[in-house]
């Protein structure tokens, strides 16, 4: 350590000693009082942010937090100062402010709330996360699709992190499955509900169409798990680059086959769909998804696909039924991401073969892989930060597939398996209190 | 019933493309019995290991395991019967706990099914939390207790050695297949293995069927030696009979030294 001190290593230990300064203030926050920051912020933008904005030279409220206006404009420094005042005033000021302020109530009231049931406690942090969304996309329904995407985005690479991360195969099938959950829910929803002059009149009255739109949705999984079998049967019989061939000709495949199917509107795509993925419903979709798939691979069922992965043989001869456990794992994977294919068809509310093409499945594996491998909340955080940059950088135009590849490759560099590898979410340890009596803190080792 | 052998291997053979790798093979294990084999490098006492665990079938021959053929069986198959193994090169999963892996091997055992799984149930957190326990239990067994929740890459040489046998003990098998457990061991390591597997013979009252390349340990373990030399037995019986037997000390030794 004493020996080589050079300018490299001072910078960085004066800047992680600068972020542990600014950071400790806050080390005994909970989730809660983040969370009632965050809705602080919300309600002051929701209340003052479009007067602010115009005192502050902005012509509305910036939707990602300014970094679209100044993209468009930056030579403008006005304007940028304008929009880091904005964010400052309206979301790190408060939030920082009312966390570092209730940090006794609210590892209070979190102590209290964990102390009578923990599943009690995870609904309400749930409750107020979705409040929080709901409130921030309240203001433009441009953030409303941002947001309702990124939701959607989060099943997608949860999903495939399935097979990439957790089982340790290469699939390039997900754009496939999404497709084929994209277009049976629409099938679904457009067949029965719609008058549409592709798939003819409607069967039943558009007022049951929310009620049975979970059925189209579970369709649409459903038969994304049986394209799903399609290629796990060749290619689960040995390990190596199979998968990866065959899944990546499987999207080809599922593409040319919507192009050319006429009855769903052929290379024109499929509209009309009705308006029922709404914020709620895919909240509430993406949280059953990261629920169970979170339980699946924490289970000893689940966990054989780390066996798998690491060693074959050896899962094999501890009684792991290998073959069993990779195709569960595809037809579970394929599920969700046709699941989350018919939300995204019902967001965008038009699908067309060609969005599911190579770009999609590049997008999906970005987040996979800068999110980090085998992990859950690695999964969200990619997917978020994935999307919301290349939302954030659409100004850039071409640029923007620069800027995101870099990126990657710069991750890859220092973290080759992701920001956030190999971690097991554990939502009851992140609700915790920060700050109890000594022996709540003592960490006694779960059964799973 | 009672007579029966816990093992019984009749003229197994394998050959690989045209060369024979095991000929002829016969092998009795009795309910608690520990058996070694023994061979140069080579001989195609892995191969056996492999053949009887299924890895890949033999050519020829019948194997069974509680009076049951388990020719054609797959290896997860095989070792649900109760057949463990460890492996010469461990094979270990090496982004997983040390309790993980131990818990991982009870696979056979779960019961909750795929709904279990994804829901998690009450009946889920119970089977899970029994398994932890028991493989807690076997971890104490072998004397790494104190790693459980490491990553199993963290781990010493000797602590890694233990949690494979760990592993293969929470399969809760009748007989365990140990290839080459003193591997790379330093002598400290040998003794603490040593005492390991005998204390494991002791307390679960199970057949071992072991692989050694160090005469001593073989010598201080088993009670029955089987010498394989290029895929056939050429010599059986007690320590003694093999230490004295001259077709065992020529293919270890040479012929020059034969006194």
């Amino acid at each position: 350590m004493a020996v080589t001190t050079g300018i490299f290593t001072n910078n960085r230990s004066r800047i992680s000693k600068f972020i542990t300064r600014v950071w400790e203030p806050f080390i005994p926050v909970p989730l809660l009082g983040w969370l009632f920051g965050a809705v602080l912020a919300v309600a002051i933008e929701q209340l003052f942010g479009l007067p602010l904005a115009r005192i502050l030279g902005l012509s509305r409220i910036p939707a990602l937090f300014g970094v679209l206006v100044v993209l468009n404009d930056p030579t403008n420094l006005l304007l940028l100062l304008g929009v880091l005042l904005y964010d400052i005033l309206v979301y790190i000021l408060p939030i920082s402010v009312a966390a570092r302020l209730t940090i006794a109530p609210a590892n209070w009231i979190a102590s209290r709330l964990f102390n009578i049931q923990g599943w009690i406690s995870a609904i309400i942090h749930i409750l107020l996360i979705y409040g929080i969304l709901h409130i921030w996309s309240d203001v433009s329904d441009y953030r409303l699709l941002i947001v309702r995407l990124t939701l959607i985005a989060i099943i997608f690479t949860l999903s495939l992190n399935v097979v990439n991360g957790y089982m340790g195969e290469f699939s390039c099938s997900h754009p496939g499955f999404i497709a084929l959950g994209a277009y049976t829910a629409s099938i679904f929803t457009v067949g029965l509900f719609i008058n549409d002059n592709i798939l003819g009149p409607a069967l039943l009255p558009a007022s049951l169409a929310a009620l049975m739109f979970p059925i189209g949705l579970i369709l649409g999984g459903i038969v994304a798990a049986l394209g799903a079998i399609l290629i796990a049967v060749p290619s689960f019989k040995t390990r190596g680059d199979y998968l990866a061939i065959i899944s990546l000709a499987f999207t080809f495949i599922i593409k040319s086959l919507f192009e050319n199917l006429e009855f769903v509107g052929g290379p024109r795509g499929l509209g009309n769909q009705p308006n029922l993925a709404n914020l709620p419903t895919v909240f509430f979709w993406t949280v059953l998804s990261i629920w169970i798939i979170n339980n699946f691979v924490r289970s000893t069922l689940g966990k054989a696909l780390n066996a798998v992965r690491d060693d074959e043989i050896a899962a094999n001869a501890m009684t792991v039924n290998t073959r069993r456990t990779k195709f569960v794992a595809f037809l579970f994977a394929a599920f969700w991401a046709g699941l989350a294919g018919g939300l995204f068809a019902h967001v965008i509310r038009y699908v067309n073969p060609s969005t599911f093409g190579l770009q999609m499945l590049a997008e999906v594996l970005a987040m996979v892989y800068f999110g980090g491998l085998n992990s859950v909340q690695g999964s969200i955080v990619g997917a978020v930060s994935i999307n919301l940059l290349s939302e954030a950088l659409r100004p850039l135009e071409i640029f923007k597939w620069i800027v995101i590849p870099l990126l990657l490759i710069v991750i890859m560099v220092f973290r080759p398996t992701g920001l956030i590898s190999f971690k097991e979410f554990d939502f009851f340890k992140i609700i915790k209190p920060k700050r109890t009596s000594q022996k709540d803190v003592e960490y006694a080792p779960t059964a799973d | 019933m009672w007579s029966m052998p816990l093992l019984q291997i009749e003229q197994m053979t394998k050959y690989f493309g045209g060369l024979r790798a095991v000929h002829d093979y016969n092998l009795q294990i009795e309910p608690g019995e520990i058996r070694g084999l023994i061979g140069p490098n080579g001989a195609g006492k892995t191969t056996i290991f492999n053949l009887i665990t299924g890895i890949y079938p033999p050519t020829d021959g019948k194997v069974l395991f509680d009076g049951r053929n388990i020719v054609g069986l797959k290896p997860y198959q095989i070792s649900a019967l109760g057949l463990a193994r460890t492996f010469q090169n461990m094979r270990l999963w090496r982004h997983m706990t040390v309790l993980e892996h131990v818990k991982q091997a009870r696979y056979s055992k779960i019961n909750y099914g795929l709904i279990g799984a994804f829901l998690g149930t009450p009946k889920r957190q119970e089977e899970e939390s029994a398994s932890a326990r028991i493989a807690q239990e076997l971890l104490e067994l072998v004397g790494v207790s104190r790693f459980s929740n490491q990553v199993i890459t963290n781990l010493p040489y000797g602590a890694q050695r233990r949690v494979e046998l760990a592993r293969a003990l929470a399969i809760e098998p009748k007989i365990l297949f140990l290839d080459e457990p003193t591997a790379g061991m330093n002598p400290e390591e040998l003794e603490q293995m040593m005492r390991i597997i005998r204390r494991v013979h002791d307390e679960l009252r199970m057949a071992i069927f072991l692989i050694e390349h160090r005469m001593r340990v073989v010598m201080e373990l088993c009670e029955m030696i089987q010498t394989l030399v290029f895929g056939e037995v050429i010599a059986e019986g007690n320590p003694d009979d093999i230490r004295n037997n001259p077709a065992v000390i020529e293919a270890y030794l040479g012929e020059e030294v034969v006194t």
